[in-house]
């Protein structure tokens, strides 16, 4: 049978780059085959992704050597038109893969490009708007679409070629952890269905695999260092290796000192089992120390009998109350739309409330401008992208004291601190365009914390990052909360984020707030997980399955795992 | 003839996003980014610094019809009929700096004096002839206003929109152009 | 968002199934015949029709109160700037002088009061036109009617594509603009031109450097679908050309004949009672 994808002996470095991004790259996919492609930041998966839909050679340009062969063409000699026939591609952003003005549209741009008569177009979009669900939302705006909805056109727009592989570059980097299960099962199910070859590049493993997979590919340092089944992937010790979270349910037995070969059934939390499971999980439960509670500090802000909806937009907030204490690293979590930004926007004062009264540290809030709010309450935003204004990272840092009229000493001495405490130090006369994601990320809260805020507010502060710099960041806020006292509110959909590093969760629903409480209280709560789609943790299955209290064991289990982080 | 790098090709995929992307930032820069200079009812309309440097990064066709979506888009939308003789004229104030966009050369990281020279030359006489001839020129020939006032509101426009082109063009064709210079030339100071 | 800013109304009036390219077409070629003549009589009328045609779209008075308040503003500025940089201009294209009061610089005569009536009467002529335009026309099929004029389908396309992100791009400079603020930027009114230029390019380097990065991205996107590679391209969204279309037209180009014989019967562009 020829393989659907093949990479013989592959090496590719991009032309902007020094050094090779993939190494001698071997691998052979047979149709009909289910693959899974890991990695950290920069391990090269997304470069083995282009060069399956061909946008290496054809778009991005570098120096290939070897030979990518797909559906029976060599990649390199054959056009990203002629490969398109063959792989559909669903990026990572929906924002830009959506470029019809309508759902309708977006689902027929191949056809309108391949000038199919629009009778037979409109037939063909309906067929797949209802395999997948959007037959409501044809003349809906990408705006008015959710990030589930927007996926599920991009699906349709490639399904609608009928080729015979389909490949998802991280397909949950956008999505709530509701609607990535959704978007997991919904992926297997066509593979199932149309017997396709499914590639899915992804760091999150463990969501991955809430669906079967046929083989997983291991890449670090642009090479593949390993290619088994999800079982052997899971006993084996690569996951460490290369700086990937394995599974929370099998961090948990090896917490319990399970050792990895004596675990069968290892990819499912559902089936996982191992000897005396249940006694020795129970047992090490038994000699955890119980979670020590934080004191309640004095309120830093009240929010008190707040309304606000949009012109024309539902009511988001009604008589809503909720205190931030001092010291608080407080996630909040809730569907899309549900007002977690606006929440953030009434506080900075971008929006200003119907009626209600903010106060911090006492003072009302309604008296103070943007600015003067800043001075007390940084934002940082989930794009450093858009908030990054200047050439060199030092004025970059400096600009808000700059902009008060500081004098000399005092911003010098207050961005070197600021660039110290965020590990800039070393880059400060860098131009911010050399700077990593993470960098960036970083240069926008030091720029903040030149102010001396006393509370931070930041919008998803780790999406998009693979483990290492999710842990890296999350420690970093962490170490600003609990030695420099500053207070956090952390809007944000990771679960992980919430029950690892959050000291309180506060739960928004369409009816204002839904709960108030520790983290994993939250994710013992089914109606509150389906309200604010999010998503059972595997911790949660096991711990029923073994008849152990839910919320202890997920608590315990998370306190153990901090300590084993990268 | 050696094959051109993609992003000197006349009017590729990339050209048309740059345009459709081009107009959307031009439409919401003269709607919302305008600098009051001081005298009444005269701002500079940052969307001309915008026009430059995008027309020196997407070439003569990007720069013509982003210059003329964008300031058609918006006087059709703000004051409900497009003023032809200045849309014409942005379009072709666009579409003249981009002509000079494989000299400029910006994708290769280097936008020194000699450039920052060149270009501010080229708009200055860009500026110029559209605005304190060019345009005032067809208000009378077209809509038959008095002489004085489009040459009076001609000048106006060519030091308003000079200024834009000039401040806000240059730097951020000298950002665009650090932005491309690797990191490997960059050294960590303890 | 895209329905706020160019206030497209899906209602069921013969206006809305008209197709896009036609009322392009009619609107580019009535504005450009308004814009030509200076026959009082035929703009007046071509006035009346316009409102007449604007009361068939069932447009409510609140979608359309700001862009006329705007548009009224702009234009008496308009008006009077003429008449302070030439208060004279109506005698000198009319050839005669029928003083009214003042004298010296600032005088007030017949034919200037006339000749910037018809100037009025230019700036408004279109108005409801580009109203009906915006109110009735859905911004996909606008695309689509352009390609339909032979405009290349990659220029059509670019229009599309400004279309579908100007909403993104104006989310991105509010959020862009208000985070900046709380940095500590604000527009004061005393703050020199230089420190005003330095508040606008903290927002415009955000802003125009992200989305240089989603440029790239979504040509990658269209390319993986295959844009561009076929010399034409055929569009969800289109409107064969129906009776409807054809008798607008050609009611169109009865009006531009009419326009251009009172060229001939005038002697010229201007219609002159005096």
């Amino acid at each position: 049978m020829t393989p659907a994808i093949k990479f013989d002996h592959v090496t590719f470095q991009y032309d902007s780059q020094a050094e090779p991004t993939l190494y001698d790259i071997n691998l052979t996919i047979t149709p009909g085959e289910k693959l899974l492609i890991v990695g950290p930041s920069g391990s090269g998966k997304s470069t083995l992704g282009n060069l399956i839909n061909g946008l290496i050679p054809h778009a991005l340009r570098g120096q290939l050597t070897g030979r990518v062969t797909v559906a029976g063409q060599d990649v390199a000699a054959s056009s990203l038109a002629a490969l398109s026939r063959h792989v559909g591609t669903v990026l990572q952003d929906p924002d830009s893969q959506f470029v019809g003005l309508t759902t309708a549209e977006d689902i027929a741009f191949a056809l309108e490009n391949d000038a199919i008569a629009p009778a037979r177009m409109r037939q063909q979009v309906a067929h797949w708007a209802a395999t997948l669900n959007l037959s409501q939302q044809l003349e809906l705006s990408p705006q008015a679409l959710s990030g589930g909805q927007k996926q599920r056109t991009a699906m349709a727009g490639v399904l609608i070629d009928e080729g015979e592989i389909l490949l998802f570059d991280e397909p949950l980097a956008a999505l709530d952890p509701a609607t990535g299960k959704r978007a997991i099962a919904l992926i297997d199910a066509l593979h199932r269905q149309f017997n396709m070859t499914v590639v899915i590049i992804e760091h999150r493993l463990e969501d991955v695999l809430t669906q079967p997979v046929d083989r997983v590919i291991v890449m670090d340092g642009g090479r593949i260092q390993a290619d088994l089944t999800p079982e052997a992937l899971l006993q084996s010790d690569w996951l460490r290796r290369v700086g990937l979270r394995a599974p929370l349910y099998l961090e948990a037995l090896t917490a319990a000192g399970i050792e990895r070969a004596t675990i069968t059934n290892i990819a499912d939390a559902a089936t996982v089992s191992a000897p005396q499971l249940k006694t020795r999980l129970t047992n090490w439960l038994g000699a955890q120390a119980p979670p020590v509670a934080r004191a309640t500090q004095a309120p830093l802000l009240t929010i008190q009998d707040l309304t606000f909806g949009y012109p024309r937009g539902r009511q988001l907030f009604a008589h809503f109350d909720l205190t931030i204490n001092r010291g608080d690293m407080l996630a909040l979590v809730g569907a899309n739309g549900v007002g977690k930004s606006t929440l953030s926007q009434l506080i900075t004062g971008f929006v200003a409330p119907k009626s209600g009264q903010l106060r911090f540290n006492g003072q009302d809030l309604a008296a103070l401008s943007v600015k003067e709010r800043a001075d007390h309450i940084g934002y940082i935003m989930q794009d450093p992208n858009q908030m990054l204004s200047k050439l060199q990272l030092s004025d970059e840092v400096a600009l808000g004291l700059t902009l008060r009229h500081a004098d000399a000493a005092t911003i010098q001495a207050k961005v070197a601190q600021a660039l110290q405490i965020c590990g800039l130090y070393p880059f400060r006369n860098w131009p911010i365009s050399a700077l990593s994601f993470g960098q960036k990320k970083r240069a926008t809260i030091a720029s903040i914390l030149t102010l001396d805020p006393e509370l931070l507010i930041l919008d998803e502060p780790t999406a998009g990052q693979d483990w290492r710099h999710y842990t890296a960041m999350m420690r970093f806020l962490e170490t600003l909360n609990q030695q420099h006292g500053i207070t956090m509110l952390l809007i944000t959909h990771d679960m992980h984020l919430m029950l690892e590093y959050a000291t309180r969760t506060v739960v928004l629903g369409s009816q204002g707030l839904l709960l108030d409480a520790p983290p994993a209280t939250v994710l013992s709560q089914p109606d509150i997980i389906a309200a604010a789609s999010l998503a059972e943790t595997s911790l949660y299955a096991l711990a029923q399955r073994v008849g152990l209290d839910p919320q202890q064991f997920t608590a315990a289990v998370i306190a153990n795992e901090r300590q084993a982080a990268p | 003839m050696a094959k051109r790098p993609p992003h000197h090709d006349p009017f590729n995929v990339r050209t048309v996003v740059a345009i459709g992307i081009g107009t959307a930032i031009i439409f919401i820069l003269k709607r919302w980014v305008s600098i009051p200079t001081g005298f009444p009812n005269t701002n500079i309309d940052t969307s001309y610094g915008v026009l430059g440097f995008l027309s020196v990064l997407y070439g003569p066709i990007a720069g013509f019809l982003i210059g003329l979506f964008g300031h058609a888009l918006n006087d059709f939308t703000q004051y409900g009929t497009p003023w032809w003789t200045w849309v014409l004229t942005t379009g072709l104030i666009g579409g003249s700096i981009g002509l000079f966009w494989r000299w400029f050369d910006i994708e290769s990281g280097r936008f020194g004096l000699k450039k920052i020279i060149s270009f501010n030359l080229i708009q200055l006489l860009t500026n110029g002839i559209g605005w304190a001839l060019l345009a005032p020129t067809l208000d009378i020939l077209v809509y038959s206003e008095p002489a004085n006032k489009v040459y009076v509101q001609g000048v106006i426009s060519a030091i308003s929109n000079t200024v834009s082109t000039g401040v806000i063009g240059t730097i951020l064709l000298i950002a665009y152009a650090a932005s491309r210079t690797q990191s490997g030339s960059l050294k960590r100071e303890e | 968002m895209t329905e706020q800013l160019f206030g497209y109304d899906d209602q069921d009036t013969w206006l809305h199934h008209l197709g896009g390219a036609t009322k392009l077409l009619a609107f580019l070629g009535l504005s450009l015949i308004a814009m030509a003549s200076y026959d009082t009589r035929f703009i007046a009328a071509i006035v009346v029709l316009s409102l007449f045609l604007f009361k068939q779209a069932h447009i409510a008075w609140r979608q359309v109160r700001l862009v006329v308040k705007v548009i009224v503003t702009f234009s008496l500025l308009n008006l009077v700037t003429v008449y302070l940089f030439a208060p004279e201009y109506g005698v000198q294209l009319y050839g005669s002088r029928h003083l009214l009061f003042g004298q010296g610089y600032f005088t007030l005569t017949q034919e200037q009061l006339f000749y910037e009536a018809n100037l009025a009467l230019k700036y408004i002529v279109t108005v409801p036109l580009a109203l009906i335009f915006l109110i009735t026309t859905n911004p996909s099929e606008f695309a689509a009617s352009l390609n339909k004029l032979h405009l290349s389908y990659r220029v059509s396309y670019a229009v599309a594509l400004a279309l579908r992100y100007i909403p993104d791009i104006q989310t991105a400079y509010h959020q862009i603009s208000l985070a900046q603020q709380a940095r500590g930027w604000e527009l004061s009114a005393k703050a020199k031109l230089s420190a005003r230029f330095k508040g606008a390019l903290q927002i415009l380097l955000p802003l125009i450097f992200s989305s240089l990065a989603r440029i790239d991205t979504i040509s990658q996107a269209m390319e993986l679908r295959r844009f561009g590679r076929n010399p034409r391209r055929s569009w969800y969204r289109d409107h064969p050309f129906a009776k409807a279309d054809w008798l607008t037209l050609g009611g169109v180009a009865v009006i531009i004949g009419i326009g251009l014989w009172l060229f001939h019967q005038n002697g010229g562009r201007f219609y002159n009672p005096f």
